[in-house]
C-alpha cells in the first residue's frame, strides 16, 4: 500500500512539474530567463548524473566530462547546422566537401526523417563519444584515483585542442566555433513543444542510468567502488565493468553536450574547458557523490543560484544614499563560493549524501516530529 | 569424483630478495579440508594470493581441476635471483585475473575482512552472484532478465538463512559485529558457487566459543555445498579438529605435512612454532 502511495505521489509530482512546464511554454514571452535556466539545469542534471555514475557509483575519479560533452556538441552541431547556413558559418575556411555532400544528401530525405533527425544527431554524437571512450578506456582505466583524474583531464584538454586546431578547420571551424545551430526540436509531432524537449530527453536518459544502477551491473559497479580487490575476488572483471561505466558515462555526457549545443545555439572549443568539468563536479559534490536525486537537485540549485538568485549581488546597491562598495559585477561568484563552502562544511557528504530522495523519508520525518510533539505534551 | 581439485607444482613467489613462498607443492583432494599453517610472515597469505591470481608466480604452476590456471618460469632479473629447483621445468606463462579464477569455481575470503562496507548484508551476497549472470548489460538494464534477477534474490535470501544472517539482511555490512562479518564474508564467497573455498584465518579475533561454532559451520557448509576447503588458520584447536591434512610453512618453505597427528608431533614444526634454536 505504501508502495502504491509512493507511486501515486511520484506520478502526481511529475505531472505537476510537466504542467508547470506547459504553462511556462504558453507564457514563454515573459518567462524567458526562467525557462532558459531550467533548461540548462536539466542538461546539467544529465551530465551530473552521468558523472556520478562514474565517480559516485563506480568510484572512478574521472574529470573528462567536458571533453566528451564537446564531442557530442560538435558532432550534433555539425550534423544539424542547416545546409543553407553552411557558407555563413564556415566563412573563413570553407567546409569539408565530404561533410557538405552528406548534409545535402540528408536534407533531401523525407519529412518523417527530418522530424527525428535532431535526435538521431544527438545519438550519433553520443555513440561517437562512446567509441572514443572505449578506445581511451583501455589505456586510462588501468590508472588509480588521482592518476586517472589527471589522465582524463588531460584527455579532455587534448580533445578541446584538437577541435580548435587549424587542421580541423573544415570540420569544426577551428577557433571560430560553430553557430546557427538549430534550437531544440519538438517531439511527437508537436505534442511536446520545443521548450520542453530537453526535459523529456534528460528525464529519459536519467531514468535509463537509474535502471542500470539498480541492475546487477550497477551493483557490480558499486562493489568496485567499495573494494576493488574484493570485487575482483567475487568474479567481477574490473576492466569490463570499469569500461562499461566509462563508456556509458561518456555516452550520456556527450548526449547532454549535444543538447547544450542546441541550447546555446553556438559553441566554440572554449565552451568545453576545465571550468565546465569543474561546474559539473561541483553539482555532483553539492548533491552528494553517489546520489542520483542529489545530482538532479544540485544541478537545479547550482544553476539557479549562479544565474538567477544571486544576480542581485552583481547590481550596484545603494543603502540610504550609501553606495555599498562590494556590489559589483562578479560579486555574486564570491557569494556563490561562500555558500558552496558552507554547504560543504555543513553537509559534509553533499545535500543527499549517498541517499536517494524517497517519499517514505519525507513522511518518516513528519511522523517522527509528530511523535516528539506528543511526547512533549504528556 | 575423488580427484585432485587443486595442485601446485614448485610454486614460488619472490618479492625482491624475499622468497615469500618457496617451492610449494600441495595437492588438495576433492571433499577434503586442507590447512596451511605457519608462523607470522611464513608466506601463507602470499600462497593464497598466487593461487587466486592476485600475483603472478615467480616460478611454478597452479592446476585447478586439471586446468593450468597460473604458470611462470623465472625470467630476466628473476632468473638470476631465483635459485629454486626445477627452474627449467616450466616453459609457458599462464596468467589469469582473480575474477576469471573465481568464475572457474574458486572463492576466497580475506585475512583482513574486505566486505563492501557501505552496502547491506543482502547486497554483499547478491553482488557475488553477479559473476554467474547470463543477461547482458542492456537486457539487465531493461529488466528483460527479471526472472534471473528474482532467482538471484531468492537464492541470496536462502543463502543468508543457511548461514544464519537472514535477520540482518538489511543491515549495513560494516555495522555487523566482527564474528558476523567473517561469516558474511564466507557467505559472500559461497554465493559465487565455488567448488573450492579458500579461507584466510576465518577464526582470527574470535573467542573460543565462536571458534568452535565456526568449526562446525565450516564442516556444515562443506557438506551442504559439496565443497573442498583450503584454510589458513592460527587457532590450533580448530585446525587439528577439522583438517584432513596440514601443510606447515616457515619462511616460505614447507617444513612438514601430514595428518594433524603427524604434524603435531613433528619436531620441525615444534621448533618453528616455539622458536627453539638448533644447538
Ligand atoms: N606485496 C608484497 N610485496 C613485498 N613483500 C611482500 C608482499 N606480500 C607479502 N610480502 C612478504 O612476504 C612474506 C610473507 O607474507 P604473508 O603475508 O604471506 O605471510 P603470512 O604467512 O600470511 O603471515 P600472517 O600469519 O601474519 O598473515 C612477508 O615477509 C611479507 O613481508
Ligand atoms: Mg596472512
Amino acid at each position: 500500500m505504501r508502495r502504491s502511495r509512493n507511486t501515486v505521489l511520484s506520478v502526481i509530482s511529475a505531472g505537476v512539474f510537466l504542467a508547470i512546464l506547459y504553462m511556462l511554454n504558453l507564457n514563454r514571452a515573459g518567462n524567458g530567463m526562467l525557462i532558459s535556466i531550467m533548461q540548462k539545469s536539466a542538461i546539467f542534471a544529465l551530465v551530473a548524473v552521468s558523472m556520478n555514475l562514474l565517480n559516485g557509483f563506480t568510484g572512478l575519479f574521472s574529470l573528462g566530462q567536458a571533453g566528451f560533452m564537446s564531442i557530442g556538441a560538435y558532432t550534433t552541431a555539425i550534423l544539424l547546422i542547416p545546409v543553407q547556413s553552411l557558407d555563413g558559418v564556415y566563412y573563413m575556411n570553407g567546409i569539408n566537401p565530404g561533410i557538405r555532400a552528406l548534409k545535402v544528401f540528408l536534407s533531401a530525405l523525407p519529412p518523417w526523417f527530418q522530424s527525428v533527425y535532431p535526435f538521431v544527431a544527438l545519438i550519433i554524437g553520443a555513440l561517437f563519444a562512446a567509441v572514443i571512450a572505449s578506445i581511451v578506456g583501455v589505456a586510462v582505466l588501468r590508472l588509480k584515483s588521482d592518476y586517472l583524474a589527471i589522465a582524463t583531464l588531460g584527455l579532455s584538454e587534448i580533445i578541446r585542442a584538437l577541435f580548435s586546431s587549424p587542421q580541423l578547420d573544415g570540420i569544426t571551424n577551428g577557433s571560430y566555433g560553430l553557430n546557427k545551430i538549430p534550437a531544440f526540436p519538438k517531439m511527437f509531432g508537436g505534442l511536446v513543444p520545443p521548450i520542453i524537449t530537453p526535459f523529456i530527453v534528460s528525464a529519459v536518459c536519467i531514468t535509463l542510468i537509474v535502471l542500470l544502477i539498480r541492475s546487477s551491473y550497477g551493483r557490480a559497479f558499486m562493489a568496485i567502488r567499495e573494494d576493488e580487490i574484493a570485487a575482483e575476488a567475487m568474479g567481477i572483471s574490473l576492466f569490463k565493468h570499469k569500461s562499461m561505466s566509462f563508456i556509458i558515462s561518456s555516452f550520456f555526457s556527450a548526449l547532454a553536450g549535444g543538447m547544450l549545443a542546441m541550447y546555446m545555439r553556438s559553441i566554440e572549443a572554449k565552451t568545453f574547458s576545465i571550468t565546465l568539468t569543474y561546474d559539473i563536479l561541483l553539482i555532483v559534490v553539492i548533491g552528494g557523490i553517489g546520489s542520483v536525486t542529489g545530482s538532479v537537485l544540485g544541478a537545479f540549485l547550482v544553476t539557479a543560484s549562479k544565474e538567477w538568485w544571486l544576480r542581485f549581488f552583481d547590481q550596484p546597491l545603494e543603502l540610504f544614499g550609501w553606495d555599498v562598495p562590494l556590489f559589483r559585477t562578479g560579486f555574486r561568484m564570491v557569494i556563490f563560493s561562500i555558500l558552496l563552502m558552507m554547504v560543504v562544511l555543513i553537509y559534509r557528504r553533499g545535500l543527499m549524501g549517498t541517499n536517494e530522495f524517497s517519499w517514505d523519508r519525507i513522511f518518516g520525518r513528519f511522523k517522527w516530529k509528530r511523535k516528539k510533539v506528543q511526547g512533549g505534551g504528556s | 569424483m575423488n580427484g585432485i581439485v587443486l595442485k601446485t607444482e614448485h610454486l614460488t613467489m619472490q618479492f625482491g630478495g624475499v622468497v615469500a613462498v618457496d617451492d610449494l607443492n600441495i595437492e588438495i583432494p576433492q571433499g577434503h579440508i586442507t590447512a596451511l599453517i605457519g608462523p607470522n610472515g611464513a608466506g601463507k597469505t602470499t600462497a593464497f594470493n598466487v593461487i587466486t591470481g592476485g600475483y603472478m608466480p615467480t616460478n611454478g604452476r597452479v592446476v585447478f581441476h586439471d586446468k593450468v590456471i597460473g604458470e611462470n618460469h623465472p625470467r630476466s632479473k628473476m632468473k638470476k635471483i631465483y635459485n629454486g629447483s626445477d627452474r627449467t621445468t616450466f616453459h609457458h606463462q599462464v596468467v589469469n585475473t582473480p575474477d576469471k579464477i573465481t568464475r572457474l569455481g574458486m572463492a576466497r575470503t580475506f585475512q583482513n575482512i574486505r566486505l563492501f562496507k557501505e552496502l547491506s548484508v543482502f547486497e554483499n551476497v547478491l553482488i557475488a552472484k553477479h559473476c554467474r549472470i547470463k543477461a547482458g548489460m542492456l537486457s539487465a538494464t531493461f529488466r528483460l532478465n527479471h526472472v534471473e534477477e528474482r532467482t538471484m534474490r531468492e537464492q541470496t535470501q536462502e543463502l543468508l538463512k543457511t548461514v544464519g544472517l537472514a535477520d540482518l539482511a538489511r543491515e549495513k555490512a560494516s555495522s555487523l559485529p566482527y564474528g558476523k562479518q567473517r561469516r558474511l564474508e564466507i557467505a559472500r564467497a559461497l554465493a559465487t558457487s565455488p567448488s573450492l573455498l579458500l579461507l584466510d584465518e576465518p577464526a582470527a579475533g574470535m573467542n573460543p566459543k565462536e571458534t568452535e561454532e565456526l568449526a562446525q559451520f565450516i564442516k556444515d557448509i562443506k557438506d551442504s555445498f559439496n565443497l573442498t576447503v583450503f584454510l589458513i588458520e592460527h587457532h590450533m584447536n580448530l585446525v587439528m579438529d577439522i583438517s584432513d591434512k596440514i601443510y606447515v610453512l616457515d619462511y616460505g618453505k614447507t617444513i612438514a605435512m601430514g595428518t594433524p597427528k603427524e604434524v603435531q608431533n613433528d619436531p620441525a614444526v615444534i621448533r618453528a612454532y616455539l622458536g627453539v634454536e638448533d644447538e
